[in-house]
């Protein structure tokens, strides 16, 4: 199996496709950071635009909110609804991408079962997806960190504005990017099930695309007969949950509690979720080509 | 000798309270003054907790820079702070800063407290403040609470508790309260995670929000340089 593992791991990182998506995320966290060291003060005026009647808003304050925890988090929110679309890339590819070339009989030939090859292909795309996570880690946390420097960490939701200090921040990013690794695994997955389908890797990556980005825009839509019929059901809807980590509780009077989670139980019932689908993508793709025709 | 020393001490207590009311608005503010006028400068440590509906924040060790006239910055040492607007007025010297563009009315005392009320009625029509409202500890000389009304940002209120520093018109703890508006952003931008959790009650009006410093120190008249406040 580990020798497997470590073929088709060789097969992932020796394509020059796959850093298209190592390139993807520098690009954009690196334009991110820039963007915000340079004219940050005017993408907070932004967000401050509801508080700035009340409070001071101090050049000074600005830097200090603008520092590498927000920075990090800005970049998240907007990067973690984009990468599933790039771990898509791997794992449509790997089992159609086989097919397409003409070797996928050829492989199966080896003393392996089916069960054992399709383990060893999910577990490269998601070992390709850890890496390219870690990747994301490195620049946007450790980069804005270096970039921004740190301070108390300032997260602005809907309805309220949530502060941590600064030595309350680093182990919630660690849950968070460790929650966005199941969540990504999850669309992994799915594509991954797509590929199985398919005799051409275009296929389940962009149909892979296409269910993620619908589900999205049905996830984050404000239309209350979707609020407890469908959302709930939905992966998309559970892939944000990671930002659950940087919701606190207060005390009666609106005091953050260090070391405290709003509602830990929804989270990991949101992680359960994720594991379900992944166990069910995952499931029926080695359930559908353990009876199916190879012929390519 | 009993009956004496009782007699003697009713009439000095009758003519302290005489002296107490007898008071002018205007000298009881000047005797106020008198003593804020001590405080050239100061730079003083405490702590900060931060009271807004919509606003959860640790607490805050802070800094506060003084200078006169007007100068006042409150510095989170350990951190980032929201801090209120109008927050410059804890600093009791910027209410007495100009006296004489007021019109002083004595609003008689205050039942329960005995704190002397003075209202300070700005004699120009268009400034900011609409109208301060002092309650004074006329045997201190200290103001206990102050409300300002202003024209664009609502109402400030302030209320001390004075300790060791009483005697330069200092206080060991401020509560300042203010008003703010209610905080939305679409959650298109902020792509928010929803938990389930329902809305906490807070206990804070939603329309108000609270500082409340405590001062463990002062440093006073030992000079504080210009580039604290930039």
């Amino acid at each position: 199996m580990w020798k497997l593992l470590q073929i088709e791991l060789f097969k992932i990182f020796r394509r020059p496709r796959t850093y298209i998506a190592f390139g993807a995320v520098a690009a954009i966290v690196l334009l991110f950071q820039v963007g915000l060291k340079y004219d940050g003060k005017s993408y907070l005026d932004l967000i401050l635009s509801n508080v700035d009647d009340s409070f001071e808003m101090s050049d000074d304050f600005k830097t200090r909110l603008l520092n590498g925890y927000f920075v990090c988090f800005a970049i998240l929110n907007i990067l973690l609804i984009q990468m599933p679309l790039l771990v898509a890339l791997i794992s449509g590819d790997a089992i159609a991408g086989e097919a397409n070339m003409g070797t996928l009989r050829l492989s199966l030939t080896r003393p392996v079962s089916r069960t054992q090859y399709m383990l060893v292909k999910f577990g490269a795309s998601v070992i390709y997806t850890l890496i390219l996570l870690i990747w994301l880690a490195v620049l946007a946390l450790f980069g804005s960190m270096l970039l921004f420097g740190t301070n108390t960490m300032v997260v602005f939701r809907s309805g309220g504005i949530e502060m941590m200090n600064s030595y309350d921040v680093l182990w919630r990013y660690v849950a968070a990017f460790g929650y966005a690794a199941v969540a990504l695994t999850t669309v992994s997955s799915l594509a991954f099930l797509l590929s199985v389908f398919a005799e051409n890797s275009i296929g389940p990556i962009i149909a892979t695309m296409s269910i993620v980005i619908v589900l999205t825009i049905l996830s984050e839509m404000n239309i209350p007969i979707y609020d407890h019929t469908v959302k709930p059901y939905l992966f998309t809807t559970h892939m944000v949950a990671w930002k659950g980590f940087f919701y606190v509780q207060s005390d009666g009077e609106n005091r953050t509690i260090d070391g405290t989670i709003q509602n830990l139980p929804a989270i990991l019932r949101s992680l359960g979720i994720l594991f379900l689908y992944i166990i069910l993508f995952t499931g029926a793709a080695i359930q559908v080509f353990r009876k199916k025709d190879i012929l390519s | 000798m009993k009956f004496k020393m009782r007699t003697i001490l009713s009439i000095a207590l009758a003519v302290l309270y005489i002296h107490a009311t007898a008071q002018t608005p205007e000298a009881l503010v000047q005797r106020v003054k008198a003593k804020l006028a001590q405080v050239n400068d100061y730079e003083a440590k405490g702590t900060m907790k931060t009271n807004v509906a919509f606003i959860k924040a640790p607490i805050a060790t802070v800094k506060v820079y003084y200078k006169k006239p007007d100068k006042l910055r409150i510095n989170n040492e350990s951190g980032l702070s929201f801090i209120p607007k109008g927050s410059v007025n804890i600093n009791l010297n910027n209410i007495f800063l100009n006296t004489a563009g007021f019109d002083m009315i004595d609003g008689g005392m205050e039942t329960g407290t005995k704190l002397r009320i003075i209202k300070l009625l700005p004699k120009e029509e268009n400034g900011d403040v609409v109208l301060s409202t002092l309650y004074i500890d006329t045997s201190a000389a200290l103001v206990k609470k102050a409300r300002t009304t202003t024209r664009e940002n609502g109402t400030y209120e302030l209320e001390m508790t004075y300790g060791k520093y009483a005697a330069w018109g200092l206080a060991d703890k401020v509560i300042f309260t203010f008003n703010t508006k209610d905080y939305k952003l679409p959650k298109g931008v902020t792509f928010d995670y929803d938990d389930g959790s329902k809305k906490e009650e807070s206990k804070t009006d939603r329309k108000k929000g609270r500082v409340e410093i405590v001062y463990s120190s002062y440093i006073i008249n030992k000079g504080v340089a210009d580039s604290v406040f930039r």
